[in-house]
């Protein structure tokens, strides 16, 4: 019997390094140490035995099967990293193909730097407000100053609906409906379609946008308004940013200032971009007229308050060194999947 | 306007670069566009004087001139001008020069003569006659100045101003004048002012004697003063004004021209010389036009007029247009003898609404536009007198004609330092105002501040502050944030808004930008009802054309324009949205209805019915908006009857959605299927769902059930769905079609559908018997609308 041990195990350990798939593996491990296999088939004649080479056979059998199982698990581990060798190789990719196409639709431009624009403004606490397009007359000049016949509202072709009606050229009369409807402190943006009866060409579009801002409360001075606006030209352009405050005039506002940031091409030289002048006009403001907040029911000697606006198309045209702004409105897929 | 810096400089002495004066000016409110100097492009052309002249060896039209040019030796130059005479003063580029128009002059040979430079026309060195009235036009310059050889030419002959262009703001017509400037650069500068009463000696007779003036209409022409001058000598002006006009930008015409431009340069108001012989009656009247007037203006116009315009008239006819321009035929002529000055107010917004209905804007009319003060017509009459005597033009008749309605009181404004300074955010002392005040020409008497005649545009403490402000300099004032706590709210359409936008864009559609207004022909191009409500737009009465001219009642034309550009410039593929306004008018109402639409318009990239369907599908369920009614929608002349859905629910239509049909494709020149969707804006977010609760995953395992079922191919899916979830009721999870089959194996009408059931407890596991239960319910009530499982 202790020979047939030793010959199965010999027989099974040569077997075993021998197979080459798991299938055969697996084979084995049933003719060996399954149920009806050679191991427990000569177990089985155990009884057979004498007491003294009882316990002697057993333990050689166990030995025998703990030294089969042993090179069984030893085979098993080498056939699997083979097989996933092979399968590894089989595998290889050329990974320089393209990957899969997936399409994901564009914001248009304009929205893009909109969103930016309004995303500072409301992390400085304004609220974002809009209001119609097609306007009163009352609302988008008188009530800003600009009675009928004053000379700046020539500068401001306005496309007419009737006699008292209109397409806003301006986000200004937001803010008029805003401080009849709502009691200082006010804090808001009017962003929105503005109309100018300008013929189209490459820099000129009958329809653009505009943001207007309006900071309405007591207390509320010059400095405030040159600490707001430096505070997004910062946001938006960078914190190296050059800024000047330059006197002018609307009719809504007294002081006025334009906002120039300094040639971001040319750094106050003077080159194309900036038409030689070394800087860009980026903003129209100025503390609200007293006669304005009268106008709305608010009482200029309690109250004071700043204005301010800006045209988005520009803004984006340099942002994305765009030169024509019909590209905006034509819409031609070629020039939104850029962005 | 434009500034000659010499012509400042007799009212202020500015001792600095240009570059630094118009930035000093910029910074105080006062835009320069620009700088040009006169001799800027001109270089190394000097005054030469012919010493001889000879017939070039070769070419009969050409000389060979010795020009003496200041160096050792004269220089050898040929030239094909005939007018030049030994002894002359010429012009003379030399080697190496450069021209106004940016030639370069090199030395070299004309017909194997050597020739070192070029001899200038007037042209060359970029002036006409009207600089030099002596010289000719086609010909060498001969040089009648004052000047030594070698002398660079643009010092010889006065090109060495240099001319900075403002854009001046509407509120500040008093800055459109040499004087207006000064004052704003002595404040800028803190240098003092000059400025001196005109002197006029006067040649005896009486005004009235010559002419009298009516004012019929004191409103429109509060003021009309008016000097007359005799023995008048029309002559070319002198070099020193003709230069200056030339630095503004005016061309010199003769004296009397040239002075009344003057003036108007100089102070501001613009002033008309009338020929006395062709005032008939020697009376003005300044009048309202009426219909028989007609009259050609000095640009040779016949212009007819209406009664809101103004004229100055004689007694028989209209001689100019108020405020505008002066007629042909009542202007200055070479042998004028007597000449009326005229220096008048009038009403600007009237001046304005002449000169746009006649289309002439002229710089007399743009000032008066502006609304300038009565109070100069005396001071500037009275300077055209004295640059009159001064030229020795003609002898100024004593007398004065002054009709004057204006309103004397000056303008006073209080001086409120503590406001000031807490409404800058500045902290000035009284001193300090008063001093810039006064450097702008203010008075202070105490607390007030008496503004300025010529400021008309100073009204309010406001106003006050802006002075102190600029000059100051804005730059000067601190910054700082507005005091208290604010916090930016979005609302919730906002959120409601951006929502959409990102699942439009994570769709895969782009986002497009229309224009809101529209043709009426594109109501026709997407085949709208004749009698639709739609129809009826808010029409622009000043479009800039017929495409752009109306305000759309729907949005689906812009879309359709964007497919088609798209599918014309070649683009395989169109996905996009647009979430954008349509107006409709409301009756009785005053501004129309603004409604926000969701617009999908698809092409290419495999799109078809089911895609566009799909993604308001995906919009729905990002809103949670559930249970919706989907019908079929076969009367909408936009879209293909068989393929066009309404959503809508409780009644309320949501929007539409379904491929376009083909005769609006064709419309569009589109070759392709196109599918599009619109819907409400404010509907979806009426209904969206509020907030999102977390459900538990679920205990038990869910059981599955296939139904291959036969139904009428007419049947819309839609009922066979409602159907089961009807009947399999609570435990229903989902329910989800996998197959919709035509063809052989099938009954013509019939189609065959395949639904994947999945059912779920969340209290235990089901059992196989109460799944088939439920089954069985769902199969007895589709019986009862023809639908059998396939066998």
């Amino acid at each position: 019997m202790k020979n047939a041990l030793e010959n199965i195990k010999n027989e099974a350990i040569e077997a075993l390094s021998k197979s080459e798939d798991l299938k055969a593996l697996e084979d084995l491990k049933v003719k060996y140490l399954g149920k009806k296999g050679e191991l427990t088939a000569i177990l089985k004649q155990m009884g057979k035995l004498s007491a003294e080479e009882r316990p002697i056979i057993g333990q050689l059998a166990n030995e025998v099967r703990s030294k089969i199982e042993a090179k069984l698990a030893e085979s098993q581990e080498a056939l699997k990293k083979k097989v996933l060798e092979k399968q590894l190789k089989a595998e290889k990719l050329d990974v320089t193909v393209p990957g899969q196409t997936f399409e994901i639709g564009k914001k248009h431009p304009l929205t893009i730097v909109m969103d930016e624009i309004k995303e500072i403004f409301l992390g400085m606490g304004f609220d974002v407000v809009s209001g119609p397009e097609v306007e009163l007359d009352y609302y988008n000049f008188e009530a800003l100053n600009l009675p009928p016949d004053h000379p700046a509202r020539d500068t401001q072709d306005t496309f007419y609906i009737t006699q008292n009606t209109l397409l806003r050229t301006q986000t200004s009369p937001v803010q008029i409906r805003t401080m009849e409807e709502r009691k200082p402190p006010i804090r808001i943006i009017s962003p929105g379609r503005v109309y100018r009866s300008d013929a189209l060409d490459a820099t000129h579009s009958p329809v653009f946008h505009q943001i207007e801002g309006l900071v309405v409360d007591r207390n509320i001075t010059m400095s405030d308004l040159k600490g707001t606006l430096e505070m997004f030209i910062k946001s938006l352009y960078g914190e190296d940013s050059q800024i000047r405050f330059r006197p002018h005039h609307f009719p809504f506002t007294e002081p006025s200032a334009e906002i120039d940031v300094m040639c971001f091409n040319c750094h106050g030289e003077g080159c194309k971009l900036c038409k030689g002048e070394g800087w860009i006009e980026i903003l129209g403001a100025g503390m609200v007229h007293p006669k304005v907040l009268t106008n709305c029911g608010i009482d200029p000697e309690e109250y004071s308050g700043f204005a301010f606006g800006l045209g988005l198309e520009r803004i984006v045209m340099r942002r994305f060194s765009i030169d024509d702004i019909r590209m905006f409105f034509e819409n031609d897929m070629r020039f939104l999947n850029q962005f | 306007m434009n500034l000659s810096m010499k012509w400042l400089s007799d009212y202020v002495d500015i001792d600095v670069s240009v570059k630094e004066f118009a930035d000093g000016m910029i910074m105080s409110g006062s835009k320069v566009e620009g700088y040009e100097s006169e001799n800027e492009g001109i270089k190394n052309v000097v005054v030469g004087k012919v010493l001889a002249i000879e017939k070039h060896p070769d070419a009969d039209k050409l000389v060979v001139c010795q020009v003496d040019v200041g160096k050792d030796e004269p220089i050898q130059i040929v030239t094909g001008a005939d007018n030049v005479v030994v002894g002359a003063l010429v012009p003379v580029a030399l080697d190496g020069s450069v021209l106004p128009n940016g030639t370069k002059i090199k030395k070299g040979k004309l017909r194997g003569v050597v020739s070192n430079g070029m001899m200038c026309s007037l042209g060359e060195l970029n002036l006409t006659q009207n600089d030099f009235p002596y010289a000719i036009e086609n010909g060498i310059f001969l040089i009648e100045e004052d000047c030594t050889v070698g002398e660079d030419i643009c010092s010889a002959i006065g090109l060495n101003d240099t001319s900075v262009e403002f854009e001046i703001t509407s509120n500040r017509p008093d800055c459109l004048s040499v004087v207006g400037l000064a004052r704003e650069a002595s404040a800028t500068f803190d240098k003092p002012l000059t400025i001196k009463e005109p002197v006029v000696k006067g040649a005896g007779d009486d005004i009235n004697k010559y002419i009298s003036v009516e004012i019929k209409d004191p409103t429109l022409c509060p003021r009309y003063t008016a000097k007359v001058i005799k023995n008048v000598k029309i002559a070319p002006s002198p070099r020193w004004m003709r230069e200056r006009l030339r630095a503004s930008g005016i061309r010199p015409i003769n004296n009397f021209v040239d002075i009344t431009n003057y003036v108007m340069l100089e102070y501001g108001q613009p002033l008309h010389a009338f020929d006395l012989r062709y005032i008939d009656g020697n009376k003005i009247t300044v009048r309202r036009a009426n219909e028989n007037d007609a009259m050609m203006t000095l640009d040779g116009i016949e212009r007819k007029f209406d009664s809101d315009m103004l004229l100055i008239a004689d007694q028989s006819k209209a001689v100019a247009v108020a405020g505008v321009m002066g007629g042909e035929y009542s202007g200055i002529m070479d042998d004028t003898q007597t000449v009326v000055f005229e220096s008048a107010n009038f009403n600007g917004p009237s001046v304005r609404k002449t000169a746009k209905k006649l289309g002439m804007r002229t710089d007399a009319s743009a000032r008066y536009e502006k609304g300038l003060s009565a109070e100069s017509t005396v001071n500037s009459v009275m300077r055209c007198c004295e640059l009159v005597e001064l030229l020795g033009a003609g002898e100024v008749v004593d007398g004065i004609i002054d009709v004057d309605y204006s309103d004397k009181t000056p303008k006073t404004v209080k001086l409120e330092v503590e406001w000031i300074n807490k409404f800058l955010g500045i902290d000035l002392k009284r001193e300090e105002m008063e001093k810039i005040l006064t450097s702008l020409g203010f008075e202070i008497k105490g607390d007030d501040i008496i503004v300025p005649y010529f400021r008309i545009d100073i009204e309010h403490k406001a106003d006050i502050a802006e002075e102190i402000a600029r000059i100051y300099g804005y730059n000067n004032i601190p910054t700082t944030a507005p005091t208290g706590i604010s916090r930016g709210v979005v609302t919730p359409y906002q959120k409601f808004e951006r929502t959409v936008g990102q699942t439009m864009l994570s769709l895969g559609c782009s986002e497009i930008m229309t224009y809101s207004f529209i043709s009426p022909k594109y109501y026709d191009k997407i085949l709208l009802p004749k009698d639709s409500p739609l129809r009826n737009s808010v029409v622009i009465t000043n479009p800039l054309g017929e495409d752009t001219s109306i305000m759309r009642t729907t949005t689906i034309p812009s879309m359709l324009e964007t497919v088609s550009l798209n599918y014309n410039n070649r683009n395989p593929k169109l996905w996009a949205y647009e979430i954008g306004k349509e107006y409709i008018p409301i009756k009785n109402e005053k501004l129309p209805d603004e409604s926000s639409k969701l617009t999908i318009g698809l092409y290419g990239g495999k799109a078809d019915f089911y895609t566009i369907k799909g993604m308001i599908e995906v919009v729905l369920s990002k809103l949670s908006i559930t249970d919706y009614d989907v019908t079929p929608c076969t009367d909408n002349p936009t879209f293909h009857p068989g393929r066009c859905a309404l959503i809508s629910k409780n009644g309320i239509t949501l929007g539409i959605l379904g491929e376009v049909s083909p005769k609006v494709a064709e419309n569009y020149e589109v070759g392709t299927k196109i599918y599009i969707a619109k819907f409400d804006m404010k509907a979806l977010f009426e209904l969206s769902g509020s907030e999102i609760t977390y459900k538990p995953l679920p205990k038990y395992p869910a059981s599955t059930r296939d139904l291959a079922l036969i139904c009428d191919d007419d049947l819309p899916i839609i009922e066979i769905e409602k159907t089961i979830k009807k009947a399999v009721g609570a435990i229903l999870e989902n329910i989800k079609l996998f197959d919709v089959y035509k063809g052989e194996q099938i009954d013509k009408d019939k189609k065959s559908v395949a639904y994947s059931v999945t059912m779920r407890s969340d209290k235990g596991t089901l059992t196989d018997e109460e799944c088939d239960n439920a089954v069985n319910r769902a199969l007895k009530q589709l019986e009862k609308i023809n639908v059998s499982l396939r066998k």
